[in-house]
């Protein structure tokens, strides 16, 4: 610890503090632009100059390393006039459009000014113009306001980890770009929104909607990802204008994603159902609430009555809030069924009955960061899971190998140590030749199934990183986790594990992935699960917050089902068009804005939220809704009067979070590992705008170009083999549907396989999202 | 996109530095794509730096960072005279203008017939010569009275 | 007081090109020094404590004892360690290095080696300003000399001493003559200062402890090594050891590099240089463009080393010294060296991007008539807000010259202001010399 006095006050800070560090500390404030506690030290505004004794000259805070005894002065003569001198020279070419400028009222630039700035400028010379630059449908710019702080630039380079924004030229002909007109690609590109300290980058989605003081702000919970990233969400007459980070260390720090960032968009969309309503004889008509609760209660009694409670399933989307989850389950099985499922995605569910729990990121999000070792395990990192994905590049950078196996080799922007990308079916025999590896390096003794296997040089490079570090970790990502062999893997990862000594988890691939599992939405013995629900056409279905034909793992086999049943019951914020043909009843509920709710991560950390509009239209609570379906089906236990009271319930109390509801550990998992797959191999992403109804309806988002229509996407060989060029239309076939795309050379796939996204309505009419298909060229 | 003889001598550059430092090499590279192709294109900036692993904006950087990099076509020969203060107190501006009669063109200009471009430049580094230019950046020309100006034309010319 | 030349000893500058071979460097007693090194196995630290004895102080500038730099390097260092020549020669006034380069690039070399050695590095690279190609070109020939004869590479001479040695050039700009930008630009990068602290010794060339030092500082090791720091420093004055390279230019007779002992009277020097080409002397920049300017009358009594030139108000710098008489504008020449830092700023810190540009148009605006009298004061504020509170000292170059010229030559600057022209007659001012700077060449002028 070293000794420093800062304006008088006496403090201890630890070695390797800078000036900056120990004003933090002491809670003194030193005007500063380009320091950020999260990027590198730039030093470059020389707004934080303080006087330091015995130096000369004045130093910068946040550059200048604490020694014993230091005395410093952050408001004397010294200090105070070198700030100020910086201040008339950051002002000199700074247009001063503050009235115009959507930075106004939250700009660091205008504050300071207000302290430090002198009166009349003494600069008479014209000012600097600079032009603006195309960064996308998100962040907007006014280059004439950058005060060359550099925080986007080091942002791009070091969290999102692609120098996409750069300072090109120099002196004052210095201007921030990316490099040609290219927009900004990143998942994370808005947070240098939050980072610009002026008004140069702004959003552009929000541009001139409010002023920062008009709106109220209030915290939320992102309803994407498993991460459950911390919002401020600003609001202004009952709309939700701007949502900005709520910084949380051990969650998102003071990050967000793009899609938590702008998927508000969608909040405001004219696909917004508003109002109740019912399909009587092939027309859509609006009904009170009464009316259409009474018509769903009917309906459902009477299925159950002339065909059996399994008769009834419901689908639950893995966003939908805990207290929604739960009453859901609880209505189900209060009728009878034991039919509930929201792993809408997933295919295989050997797991089922085996699981010791709910299957979790295996620890704490920020241990991540902390890893020495870690093997991701079919992920599409960046796009599925961004800011995980950021902790990893973090982790990455301080050393830790990284190793990917996987059937896709999109760049991670994470260092990676070894990586092999095979097709899909051949992914449980790589991660068995890792497990294998590990075990004879460990001296271990595997199954007699994995003796068999024969090990290749990079699942060797993989074992041996994992082998030989202290701190390891075993990641399963979305890709595997909606594999055909899900079972397989999670039994491969978890035995691997055990001999390695790592961690073992998952990333959560939705906002209450872990949820559905604590609030029992997921069957139990008995019940159907998420495909069964589908295969077996059921008489009446209850959809909740989902979209299944963009959400489940195969949308042919989920219209089919969905078409042929008596009564199909939606509970959504949204209209989707397909969604009116097969649906008898729509009922407005709310998305996560405008209800109360909870969402547990990936972690198990409990996050519950208030809303923070009004309900829009005839809008309603999901979890109020559900309470009087419940009343009107007369099931007991449906009384609860709040959300809180709900959760209660689900929760058996208030965990901060439900540690003893996770587990990861599998029993009498049977292995398979002889799958050969005959024919095109579909290796299937859902993209990140294409993930949930809310970024499918986020207009900005949507022209980014993370939201370009689905190609299939092959590697040469593949094309070759196909008799298909690049750029040209195909036919994909799959099952009895088909769809027309453009071919694409993806060089990063394995030979036989097409990658063809989900999610998307040009996809929706192809089968398993995990399968085989045919391309012909048109 | 580059020629197989450049990409050798990019390999030679490269080879200079620790075997993780290929961006190391970025300067020369560029300096070697600038002279095989005249200018730097950015679709030739791009290139470069996926040749050395490295994010295009990281080379577009360098590449706009240092004066003797052209992002814009410019003649067959670059004429850049130094008009800085040492120079100038031994007739360098003096040379510049006439060159910029002789050839017809200001500062960053290019004659008619793609000959010759014009640039002003700061200290060269060989003062004691002045008055001096440099030719396409990799030929020094030093004591440029007239004289030596008009037979240096005339020798390029022809 | 002693002639003795170490630097170009020997060399004629007509006949220099053709004999800065290997061989003909080594009939000049060249590699002897690291000969004797790895012959008699002299620790590394002695070899730091004679450079330390000799008092030698970096050519580049700033005047650093070399000995003490090369102590800084951390003994316990684990890993890499680097050598960095800086060649970048950019400032307007110097060309010393050149002519070393040009005529003698082994003993650069050589110097390198040996300061490998004493430092335990393997490999060196040498930045080369990017403008004389030819240079560049020369020593990497040089170096294949070098390498063909088992002075670079693995096991130097038959001993366990390892050393590469590369050369990088530069590509115009100027700021990469800051030890640090120089590093960035090596790495591949802008060449963008860095903060320090971390210095280099500690936090160098690819985050690793990196000595670096100017061509010349490198070049006087040998003799050092051979006949001893107490020698060199006996060449010079106490505390201001060896001799040095002078790069003269502007109006006298033969401008050139000479070399000469610390300590030698201005007078001297400019006997050397044939004197004034035309007119009177007027004033001298005597360490590059960034030193302080002096007028005649100061400039005639300094003697030449860094604490004569200091005493009197500026810095021996890199040696360069502009020599002006009194057809020249100071006006003028101001606004010359204004726009030359204004150009070369790298542009990251505020002070210097904002500063710099400010500082020009000022002057620009007295020269073209439009001053007004209280731009003087306001010259000399913005020189305060710059000065001192930059990452790099080109904050401080730019500002140097503005405060000088503003000093000594005010009742020009007063005379622009009041009577919207100069107060040297146009008559006098020859053609020959015109200074001036491309209108437009700055938008908002
Ligand atoms: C703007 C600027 C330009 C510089 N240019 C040079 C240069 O061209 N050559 C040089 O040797 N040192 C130059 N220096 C000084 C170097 O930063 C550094 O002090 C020097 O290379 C150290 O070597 P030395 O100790 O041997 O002088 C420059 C410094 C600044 C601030
Ligand atoms: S003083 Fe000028 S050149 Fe030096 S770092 Fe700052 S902006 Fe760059
Ligand atoms: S905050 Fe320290 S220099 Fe910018």
């Amino acid at each position: 610890m070293l000794d420093i006095e800062i304006d008088g006050k006496t403090l201890q800070v630890p070695e390797g503090s800078t000036v900056m560090d120990a004003a933090h500390q002491a809670g003194t404030y030193i005007p500063h632009f380009c320091y950020h506690k999260k990027l590198s030290i730039a030093a470059n505004c020389r707004m934080c100059l303080v006087q330091v004794e015995k130096a000369p000259k004045p130093m910068p805070a946040c550059a200048t390393p604490v020694t014993n005894g230091m005395k410093v002065f952050t408001h004397s003569e010294l200090a105070i006039n070198a700030q100020k001198g910086v201040m008339e020279f950051l002002l000199i070419n700074h247009p001063l459009d503050c009235p115009i400028c959507d930075q106004g009222g939250e700009c660091q630039l205008q504050d300071l000014s207000a302290g430090y700035g002198g009166g009349a400028s003494r600069y008479q010379e014209e000012k600097r113009v600079v032009v603006n630059k195309n960064l996308g449908p998100l962040v907007s710019t006014d280059m004439t306001r950058c005060i060359h702080c550099t925080r986007c630039v080091r942002f791009t380079q070091e969290i999102a980890g692609l120098m996409e924004l750069g300072q090109a030229y120099r002196g004052e002909h210095a201007e921030i770009m990316p490099f040609v007109e290219q927009t900004v690609a990143s998942e994370l590109s808005g947070n240098i929104i939050d980072l610009c300290p002026v008004g140069a980058l702004t959003s552009k989605p929000f541009r001139f909607s409010a002023r920062s003081w008009e709106m109220a702000r209030r915290k939320s919970v992102s309803p994407h990802d498993g991460l459950g990233s911390n919002l401020i969400v600003q609001t202004k007459h009952d709309r939700v204008l701007r949502v900005l980070p709520l910084e949380n260390e051990a969650v998102n720090e003071c990050w967000l994603s793009d899609k938590d960032r702008f998927s508000y968009e969608a909040l405001n969309s004219a696909e917004r159902l508003t109002q109740p309503m019912l399909k009587q004889d092939g027309k859509w008509i609006n009904a009170s609430w009464q009316q259409a609760l009474d018509y769903v209660a009917h309906a459902f009694k009477d299925i159950a009555k002339d065909h059996g409670a399994a008769a009834l399933g419901a689908l639950t989307a893995p966003q939908a809030t805990l207290e929604e989850l739960f009453l859901t389950q609880k209505l189900l099985r209060g009728l009878g069924s034991g039919n509930v499922d929201s792993r809408l995605r997933q295919s295989d569910f050997a797991l089922d009955g085996k699981l010791g729990g709910a299957p979790w990121l295996g620890m704490k999000i920020a241990e991540i960061n902390a890893l020495d070792r870690a093997l991701v395990v079919g992920s599409f990192l960046r796009k599925d899971q961004p800011l995980l994905a950021q902790r990893l590049r973090q982790a990455a950078k301080r050393g830790c190998q990284v190793s990917l196996i996987h059937s896709a080799d999109d760049d991670t922007l994470v260092k990676i140590f070894a990586k092999s990308i095979v097709a899909p079916s051949q992914l449980p025999g790589l991660l068995a030749q890792v497990v294998k590896s590990a075990a004879e390096q460990k001296g271990a003794t595997v199954d007699a199934e994995l003796a068999k296997v024969s090990v290749t040089p990079e699942a060797q490079k993989i074992a041996a990183s994992l082998v030989s570090g202290t701190n390891a970790a075993i990641l399963l990502g979305n890709f595997a986790q909606q594999h055909a062999q899900a079972a397989t893997l999670h039994a491969l990862a978890q035995q691997l594990a055990k001999i390695t000594g790592a961690k073992f988890g998952y990333l959560g691939e939705a906002a209450n992935s872990v949820g559905a599992y604590v609030a029992k939405a997921v069957p139990q013995a008995g019940g159907l699960n998420a495909a069964q629900i589908l295969a077996s056409p059921l008489k009446g279905y209850l959809l909740l917050q989902a979209e299944p034909e963009l959400d489940c793992a195969n949308p042919q086999q989920t219209l089919a089902a969905l078409q042929k049943a008596a009564t199909v019951v939606v509970m959504s914020p949204f209209k989707l068009a397909s969604t009116l043909e097969y649906a008898d009843v729509l009922l407005p509920v709310a998305p996560f804005t405008e209800t109360s709710g909870t969402f547990i991560n990936t972690e198990g950390r409990v996050q519950s939220f208030n809303a923070v509009v009004k309900p829009l239209g005839d809008t309603r609570p999901g979890w109020k809704v559900l309470r009087v379906l419940g009343n009107l089906l007369g099931l007991p236990g449906f009384e609860q009067n709040s959300s809180e009271e709900v959760r209660a319930e689900a929760l058996a109390g208030q965990p901060e979070f439900v540690a003893d509801r996770l587990n990861n550990q599998a029993n009498g998992v049977v292995l398979n590992l002889s799958l050969s797959a005959a024919g095109l191999e579909r290796v299937s992403d859902v993209p990140i705008y294409f993930a949930d109804a809310l970024v499918r309806r986020a207009p900005s988002l949507q022209k980014s170009l993370d939201a370009k229509q689905p190609r299939a996407r092959m590697n040469a060989a593949t094309l070759a083999k196909l008799g298909v060029a690049a750029g040209k239309q195909v036919k994909v076939k799959q099952g009895s549907g088909v769809a027309q795309m453009t071919a694409e050379l993806d060089a990063g796939l394995p030979d036989n396989c097409v990658r063809v996204a989900a999610g998307h309505v040009l996809t929706a009419g192809l089968g398993a999202m995990q399968g085989t298909l045919t391309v012909e060229p048109m | 996109m580059l020629s197989q003889e450049t990409l050798k001598k990019i390999d030679r550059e490269i080879a200079k530095y620790p075997a993780d430092q290929k961006q190391s090499a970025v300067m020369a590279a560029l300096a070697l794509a600038q002279e095989e192709k005249g200018w730097l294109a950015q679709e030739t900036i791009a290139c470069v730096a996926e040749y050395l692993g490295m994010a295009p904006m990281a080379a577009y950087e360098v590449a706009t960072f240092y004066n003797m990099y052209d992002l814009a076509p410019v003649g067959k020969y670059k004429l850049t005279v130094c008009t800085n203060l040492p120079c100038a107190l031994s007739g360098g501006v003096h040379v510049a203008d006439y060159l910029k009669q002789k050839l017809g063109v200001d500062f960053n200009e290019t004659t008619a017939d793609g000959m010759f471009t014009l640039k002003e430049g700061e200290c060269l580094g060989v003062c004691g010569d002045a008055p001096v230019m440099l030719v396409n950046n990799r030929r020094l020309c030093s004591y440029m009275a007239t004289e030596e100006i008009d037979k240096l034309l005339a020798e390029l010319k022809s | 007081m002693s002639t003795q030349q170490i630097l170009l000893a020997g060399l004629d500058p007509n006949t220099g090109d053709q004999t800065w071979h290997l061989a003909d460097y080594v009939k000049r007693g060249g590699y002897a020094a690291l000969k004797k090194i790895l012959s008699e196995n002299i620790p590394p630290e002695n070899v730091i404590n004679e450079v330390k004895k000799s008092a030698l102080r970096g050519r580049g500038g700033a005047g650093f004892p070399a000995g003490l730099k090369w102590g800084f390097i951390p003994k316990a260092y684990q890993g890499p360690r680097y050598i960095c020549c800086n060649t970048d020669e950019g400032e307007p006034g110097t060309f010393k290095d050149r002519d070393l380069m040009r005529f003698n690039p082994h003993q650069v070399i050589e110097g390198m080696i040996i300061a490998g050695y004493a430092v335990g590095s393997e490999r060196g690279y040498n930045y080369i300003h990017g403008e004389v190609w030819s240079l560049y070109k020369r020593f990497e020939e040089a170096l294949d000399e070098a390498r063909a004869a088992g002075l670079l590479g693995q096991k130097i001479l038959g001993s366990n001493f390892n050393f590469e040695l590369f050369a990088h050039h530069g590509y115009g700009a100027y700021v990469c003559g800051e030890e640090t930008g120089l590093l960035e630009s090596i790495e591949g990068k802008k060449g963008q200062p860095r903060y320090k602290p971390p210095f280099p010794a500690n936090y160098g060339l690819y985050g690793r402890p990196t000595v670096i030092n100017n061509t010349e500082t490198f070049a006087a090791v040998p003799w050092i090594i051979i006949n001893g720091g107490e020698k060199y420093l006996e060449l010079g004055k106490p505390n201001n050891g060896g001799t040095k390279l002078f790069s003269v230019s502007g109006h006298v007779v033969k401008p050139g590099v000479y070399e000469v002992p610390m300590g030698t009277p201005f007078p001297v020097l400019l006997e050397m240089c044939g004197g004034m080409r035309n007119g009177k002397l007027k004033a001298v920049i005597p360490g590059g463009s960034s030193a302080p300017v002096l007028p005649a009358d100061i400039m005639m009594d300094c003697t030449l080393d860094y604490d004569s030139i200091a005493k009197a108000g500026s810095m021996l710098g890199s040696g360069a010294v502009i020599v002006m008489d009194e057809s020249v504008c100071m006006v003028k020449a101001l606004e010359r060296l204004s726009y030359f830092y204004f150009e070369e700023s790298c542009g990251q810190c505020t002070p210097c991007r904002e500063g710099t540009g400010w500082l020009y148009r000022v002057v620009h605006r007295i020269e073209h008539g439009l001053g007004k009298p209280e731009d003087l004061d306001l010259l000399n504020s913005v020189t305060d807000n710059i000065m001192g509170r930059t990452i790099c000292a080109l904050g401080d170059a730019a500002a140097l010259p503005v405060r000088s010229f503003t000093k000594h030559f005010k009742s020009e600057f007063e005379y622009h202001i009041e009577n919207k022209k100069c107060l040297v007659p146009p008559e006098v001012q020859r053609e020959g010399s015109r200074i001036y700077v491309t209108p437009n060449r700055v938008p908002s002028c």
